[in-house]
């Protein structure tokens, strides 16, 4: 077992307990927190990977950015484990059962895909993660729909304002 | 690394944020949720696009830049979820602003 794989299997079961602490912990703002391990486990894998770009903007714009905003709100809310709605004990083991339904539909898929078998992700080696590569595509094939990007942080920003906005 | 480990991790990602979705009534944590999944799809992508471009340079040496799309997606995914959270974050301050509350039962009286 070499470095790559110890690293790859500590990163995935950070992931994933995190994943489950973000569902079953009461107070949001541990949700919250757990949530940020998660992302911080994924920019690992990116890493992993070799996607350097893709690891930097998702922990300066998920861990940082975005879930700054959750934490902001549930703080603004003073949302706390004794406001938190719980549902009732058969909703939440009909939701689990269900989602389990789900895993083991997709696991059955992917065990059966025999072409997926010998298939490797390449680790550790590879450039198309870089950013020189990632900005001369950006900037020539995907240009329109880049700038496109920008009118959508516009209307979501002018959204938002009309929405949070008092009558 | 073989790719099945990427798609299970994935797909125990993903299931656990449709869990969190049917579970739980704070619509704060069901958002959360959703980028749970948002997240590990992002996982999956940049996991194939590193598969496609070891497929593509074992047949030809100076396929180098193979799979750079996949990639280019993600960021593009980040992007429509950044704008999303922002909204969706406005949405649920009002419905607090209204009902005093971030139980998602609220949202039933749409129905009449």
């Amino acid at each position: 077992m070499n470095t790559t794989e110890i690293l790859f299997f500590f990163l995935s079961a950070l992931a994933l307990f995190s994943a489950i602490m973000v569902l079953i912990s009461k107070n949001p703002i541990h949700s919250v927190l757990w949530l940020v391990a998660v992302f911080f486990a994924i920019s690992g894998h990116y890493i992993l990977l070799n996607a350097q770009f893709l690891a930097i903007v998702n922990m300066i714009v998920y861990a940082g950015a975005i879930m700054v905003l959750f934490l902001f709100v549930v703080m603004l809310m003073n949302l706390n484990s004794e406001t938190e709605p719980q549902k009732n004990l058969w909703m939440k083991l009909a939701g689990v059962i269900s989602g389990g339904c789900f895993l083991m539909v997709f696991v059955s898929l992917v065990r059966q895909a025999t072409d997926l078998h010998a298939k490797k992700a390449m680790t550790s080696t590879g450039d198309i993660g870089l950013i020189k590569n990632l900005g001369k595509l950006l900037f020539s094939d995907y240009v329109v729909p880049f700038e496109i990007t920008s009118v959508l942080f516009l209307s979501a920003m002018i959204g938002a304002i009309v929405i949070g906005k008092k009558e | 690394m073989p790719i099945q480990y990427y798609i299970y991790l994935s797909l125990a990602l993903f299931s656990i944020g449709i869990i969190g979705v049917l579970t739980r009534r704070n619509a704060i944590i069901v958002f959360m949720c959703i980028e749970l999944m948002l997240n590990s799809v992002n996982l999956l992508l940049v996991a194939f696009s590193k598969m496609h471009l070891a497929f593509a340079t074992a047949n030809d040496k100076l396929a180098t830049t193979v799979g750079t799309d996949g990639q280019l997606f993600v960021f593009f995914i980040m992007v429509v979820a950044a704008a999303e959270v922002s909204v969706g974050l406005a949405i649920i301050v009002m419905l607090y602003r209204n009902t005093h509350s971030v139980d998602i039962n609220f949202l039933n009286r749409l129905k009449n």
